[in-house]
């Protein structure tokens, strides 16, 4: 893996909503096969600011830079780079009226233009690697949420994405669900992927993590290993949060 | 099970219900008020006929329905104006269907001017009546684009119901949550992909109900042509009575048939919603 390829490149990176000052100029780069997780109070921005790494947000001022394509509202690019770029969000979004097979397919078929056998055997593949291969002609309501959250990330893998984001992925899971979907997580992130994982999981993001950002109120207030992220924080802020999600 | 502590007799009877709330919840007593209300209804306009003077001919009624000449069988005005107000009524309501989506994207779009015309078109029509909106059709627009009574009476029936199709579609658009929309866009596609595979196919749960009601009212408006002469069920009553005199019998006869057509589909619409619910 060469770490020296950056994969999304933030440079002074703003965000409004209306007056409201949701991202202050955000810097950050994420190099090819590094493993970043967000984290941070809610309404710090962690999520907005992964929107926008897929064009779900649009940012005001500054540069983002992913894959080579520069994003802004607008770009011609925008779809290649959403094919290059998958997104696992808190709700899973899965198409209820398909298949998790038929969600699978779908992205692949009519945006890639991809043969139906083709679509299905690949579907088939990531399904293993989610270890749901039996669930494949369930419809996604059948399903528990931490299978939904498995189909969903499968469903991104489908696209042959080379960046995928995390948007609170187990937030919305039941207790003893959040350790499959990590599990998965954890294998994608061996198999080289870049990953960009907003989350409060601190126990995957010590595992998994190349680089911890912590974020608040809009601004990133540190970036830093993760070793010295959980030892020894360079911000008073940082550690307080860590005492309070770390605590029990 | 806990009983929290509460003791309680097992296995004694419930109290009855008041004498009265049994009387009123049997079926046969509620099937008994319903004979006897309609029975009543029926009566006074029986009596009130007679007090009129009316000639009863009930028997002269099924020549219009099917005849046996020496020729052999054959279908009577009725059934043949049955006929042209069904193909009247779907050839307007596909035509609703596809203005009304168009004025439906053309209102979610995010082109201002799209907008515009879409709430334009909306206000407009809505506020035109309809007897106003078909002479409009058939006396000022037939000549000037040169079209005949009936394509007057289809473009009418279409916008008209177009209008109120298009407030569906926006409904049952917007009842999708944003979240799908966010996940086709995710997977890049591009905005008619994701109507076309996402969200109209899970619109169509929340549009079944409204849009039955709509057919429904478009079969029922669809008689107001028979102002222009355009041959159809209501038409071809008024030729009837103005043959045979025989108003009272026709106009029950041709209300009964809208009434049966009407009750079919919205019965057929319901077994269709049920099947939707499971598959959801």
């Amino acid at each position: 893996m060469n770490q020296a390829t950056p994969m999304i490149e933030v440079t002074n990176l703003d965000k409004f909503y209306g007056a409201f000052h949701a991202l202050k100029n955000i810097d950050l780069t994420v190099h090819q096969g590094e493993k970043v997780v967000i984290c941070g109070p809610s309404g710090s921005g962690k999520s907005t600011l992964i929107r926008c790494f897929n064009g779900l947000e649009w940012h005001n001022s500054g540069r983002l830079v992913i894959d080579g394509i520069e994003v802004y509202d607008g770009a011609k690019e925008i779809r290649e780079l959403r094919q290059e770029v998958g997104m696992v969000f808190q709700q899973f979004n899965l198409f209820p009226h398909l298949t998790v097979l038929e969600n699978l397919t779908i992205g692949p078929m009519k945006v890639r233009g991809i043969s139906k056998a083709q679509a299905e055997e690949t579907a088939r593949n990531y399904l293993e690697r989610v270890h749901i291969p039996e669930q494949a002609d369930k419809y996604p309501a059948q399903l528990s949420g931490g299978q939904q959250q498995r189909v969903a990330i499968a469903r991104s893998l489908c696209m042959e994405t080379r960046i995928m984001l995390f948007d609170e992925p187990t937030s919305a899971l039941d207790p003893e669900m959040i350790n499959e979907v990590l599990d998965v997580m954890v294998e994608l992130a061996d198999t080289g992927m870049t990953m960009v994982v907003v989350t409060h999981e601190m126990g995957f993001a010590r595992k998994v993590a190349d680089t911890m950002v912590f974020m608040e109120a809009g601004q990133i207030v540190e970036v830093s290993p993760p070793e010295q992220f959980f030892t020894n924080p360079s911000s008073e802020r940082c550690r307080l949060f860590l005492d309070q999600i770390l605590a029990h | 099970m806990s009983d929290l502590g509460i003791s309680r007799p097992k296995g004694q009877p419930l109290p009855k219900p008041p004498f009265l709330k049994r009387f009123f919840d049997s079926t046969l007593i509620s099937v008994g008020i319903y004979v006897v209300i309609v029975g009543l209804i029926a009566y006074g306009a029986y009596i009130g006929a007679q007090g009129m003077g009316y000639n009863w001919q009930w028997y002269r009624v099924p020549q219009f329905l099917y005849r046996n000449t020496e020729v052999g069988f054959e279908w009577g005005e009725i059934p043949i104006g049955l006929v042209a107000t069904i193909k009247l009524s779907v050839t307007a309501f596909i035509l609703a269907m596809v203005i009304g989506l168009l004025v439906a994207l053309l209102r979610l779009s995010d082109l201002v001017i799209g907008s515009a015309i879409a709430v334009g078109f909306l206000e407009l029509i809505r506020n035109i009546p309809l007897l106003v909106l078909l002479y409009l059709f058939y006396y000022v627009l037939g000549p000037i684009f040169g079209f005949d009574r009936y394509t007057a009476s289809i473009l009418t029936l279409a916008v008209f119901h177009s209008a109120l199709i298009s407030e569906i579609f926006r409904a049952g658009i917007n009842a999708v949550p944003t979240g799908q929309w966010e996940a086709a866009k995710s997977i890049g596609m591009s905005p008619s992909q994701t109507y076309r595979y996402i969200i109209l196919p899970q619109s169509v749960r929340f549009m079944l109900p409204p849009m039955t009601g709509e057919v429904v009212h478009l079969i029922k408006s669809s008689a107001i042509v028979s102002v222009i002469a355009v041959a159809e069920l209501t038409t071809f009553g008024r030729n009837i009575i103005s043959d045979t005199y025989m108003s009272f019998e026709i106009w029950f006869t041709i209300a009964l048939v809208y009434l049966v057509v009407t009750l079919i589909l919205s019965i057929g619409v319901s077994h269709l919603e049920k099947k939707y619910a499971v598959d959801q």
